[in-house]
């Protein structure tokens, strides 16, 4: 098991610096040079390559690369090229809103995903199983930001019930503003989770294992939760570690459409001013998280399954 | 039977099965009547498809929900089975009734350890958890586990198919009931373990003095483990007696057929087994008469028009539909 962990960790490390080469190389190749971005179009051409020379831009893409992986092992992931601030304390003062955004989204959608899945698959055919195939189905379909767009008009803009832009303070205050985009990111989640737990459960309640409790006379009850439901989730946690990349995706879009802080909301304005320190830094911390989001659900499962366990 | 002294302690009459499948409706079961007298192992034989594991799912209410109870009655420690709620057969199951099913690979759940599924089978009982854990770890040293209070913490896959079994049987045993439904337990085994597997049951059942009902294909295994012996085809009961009279002096000329095809029988070596020819009929619309005529050598005219009675055979409580046993019954009357 720990053999399993920290081999898991080493591989997270090599994807998150083939990552970082990829970026690097990308970012290299998107039109537009940062120091005319940060001197403005009358800078001098003398002034321009004092200051390519000062950010390393003049040196060849390699040393760049090596460059920014030796400061990365410092702790040092840059400076902001506007303020002047170290990237790290910009990113990790970001970071929060946006792993509190996704894991409520997570948690709220997981639940209701397992609940509804689970019912389903219990009264199979009926009318309620019928329309949450469709809704399921529906939400799917539906992108997180068209959602996001309609909860804001609907709950904040005409309704009035929840804040339409920021984050709040304190914890009550937090809860508030994060109910819209978390709805947002997370609907579509409920109809996927509960698609996969349904499918799983069905198969689960018609296995062996289960006619035999059954058979020992066990109540419907004591089978489904602590015999099958454990069997039934396996899935589901499978779907949402690898699903925490499409989280920070609609995250992205959330934070914009709600003006809310956040990686998502840092990324896309570090983008268009071509402030390359800025977006390695949110890349590589999202990466992090994501390669640290499967881990996470790889020991869960293995966790609720000895199976899996053990061929760790 | 009526003429029987022994009290019963389960007695099947007249049950008929109809399962819907595709908008047709199949008679899985046609007026199947079946004795089990307490400490006795009936076997019921026949060949895939004839009906013995509807039959055993029905004893114990663990039918398909495409199945239906037509006709008949499952009496049972004076209660009529096909007749009980869910909650009423649930207070049955599992305490005097178990089932041992096909195949050990799966009827264990594979996250929760033994020890766990063999405390949470004995939720009904008043006793400590250490207590129960203590009666789960006894029952796996009986049926044979080694080490059996570490391996209770241990996890289904963590066992061999024998063991497996021997830990499904256990469990079916643990609450001491009065009847034990074995559905193939032996079918998904080598031949080794079958042997260990039907020894076990034996001993057991003679420690335990409970009845079984064992399923089967395998007519040797029968012949070595039960008392009594119930053949089936295309979902009745066409003979039924002694294990000694059906093996040595089978009636019904299904069951002498299928004695003739196993191949612990044949005694010239041959490249060819032998088979019953033909198929089973279509049990959505079964032939008038006879079920077996199609595929029956001595089929006759009366074969066609009248479904044959059960008529006495030769030894005692033998009997078989079949008409060629007519003039015998009426000669020993």
């Amino acid at each position: 098991m720990l053999i399993f962990v920290l081999r898991r960790l080493a591989l997270s490390v090599a994807i998150v610096a083939i990552a970082v080469v990829l970026l690097n190389a990308m970012l290299h190749l998107v039109p537009g040079d940062p120091t005319v971005m940060i001197l403005g179009p009358r800078a001098t051409p003398e002034l321009i390559e004092r200051t390519r020379e000062a950010m390393g831009l003049d040196r060849p893409f390699y040393i760049q690369t090596l460059t920014f992986f030796g400061n990365l092992l410092r702790g040092d992931m840059g400076v902001d090229v506007f303020t002047g601030r170290s990237v790290a304390s910009i990113v990790f003062s970001q970071l929060p809103y946006t792993l509190t955004l996704i894991a409520a989204s997570i948690v709220w959608s997981a639940a209701l995903g397992i609940v509804i899945g689970c019912y389903s698959a219990f009264r199979r055919g009926s009318w309620i199983d019928l329309s949450a195939g469709v809704l399921s189905v529906s939400t799917i379909s539906v992108p997180s930001f068209v959602m996001a767009l309609y909860g804001l008009l609907i709950f904040a803009v005409g309704l009035r019930w929840f804040p339409a832009v920021g984050a709040g303070t304190g914890f009550w205050g937090q809860a508030h503003y994060l109910v819209l985009p978390a709805f947002a990111i997370g609907i579509s989640w409920v109809g996927y989770i509960a698609r996969v737990v349904r499918a799983s459960m069905l198969e689960i309640l018609g296995a062996n294992h289960v006619r035999m409790a059954r058979a020992f006379g066990l109540t419907e009850r004591r089978i489904v939760f602590s015999y099958a439901l454990k069997i039934a989730v396996l899935p589901a946690v499978t779907l949402i570690g690898t699903g925490v990349v499409h989280l920070f995706s609609a995250a992205v879009f959330a934070e914009v459409i709600f003006s809310r802080p956040g990686i998502g909301a840092l990324i896309v304005n570090a983008v268009n001013e071509r402030n390359y320190p800025i977006v390695l830094g949110c890349i590589l911390v999202t990466t992090i998280v994501i390669v640290l989001a499967t881990l996470v659900s790889d020991l869960v499962n293995a966790w609720l399954d000895p199976r899996i366990r053990e061929a760790l | 039977m009526s003429e029987m002294t022994e009290t019963t302690l389960l007695s099947v009459h007249d049950l008929s099965i109809d399962f819907f499948r595709s908008g047709a409706k199949l008679h899985a079961l046609r007026h199947v009547d079946l004795e089990v007298r307490p400490g006795r192992i009936v076997g019921i034989v026949g060949e895939s498809g004839c009906g013995k594991s509807t039959l055993a799912s029905s004893l114990i209410g663990l039918l398909a929900g495409n199945a239906e109870i037509v006709s008949g009655s499952i009496e049972f420690e004076g209660q009529d089975l096909a007749r009980l709620s869910t909650r009423q057969m649930r207070a049955v199951r599992g305490r005097r009734i178990s089932m041992v099913f096909q195949d050990p690979m799966t009827a264990l759940n594979p996250v929760v350890t033994i020890g766990r599924q063999m405390i949470d089978i004995q939720y009904r009982e008043k006793r400590s958890s250490a207590e129960k854990r203590r009666i789960a770890a006894e029952m796996l040293r009986t049926v044979g586990i080694p080490d059996a209070e570490s391996r209770l913490s241990a996890y289904p896959h963590q066992f061999s198919g024998g063991m497996r079994q021997r830990i499904c049987i256990g469990m079916a045993l643990l609450m001491e009931p009065a009847l034990l439904i074995a559905d193939e337990p032996t079918t998904a085994l080598d031949a080794t373990l079958e042997v260990q597997v039907i020894k076990l049951l034996k001993e057991l059942q003679q420690q335990f003095g409970c009845a079984i009902v064992f399923v089967s294909h395998h007519l040797g295994t029968v012949a070595e483990l039960c008392d009594e012996v119930v053949v089936m085809y295309a979902g009745e009961v066409v003979e039924r007696g002694a294990v000694r009279d059906i093996f040595r002096k089978p009636s019904h000329p299904y069951t002498q057929a299928l004695l003739e095809c196993d191949p612990a029988r044949i005694k010239t070596p041959t490249r060819e087994l032998p088979t019953i020819p033909g198929t089973l009929p279509d049990l959505a619309h079964p032939p008038k008469g006879c079920i077996f005529r199609e595929r029956c050598p001595k089929a006759f005219a009366r074969c066609e028009v009248e479904a044959p009675a059960d008529y006495a055979a030769e030894g005692a409580e033998h009997r078989a539909r079949c008409h060629l046993l007519d003039g015998k019954a009426r000669g020993t009357a």
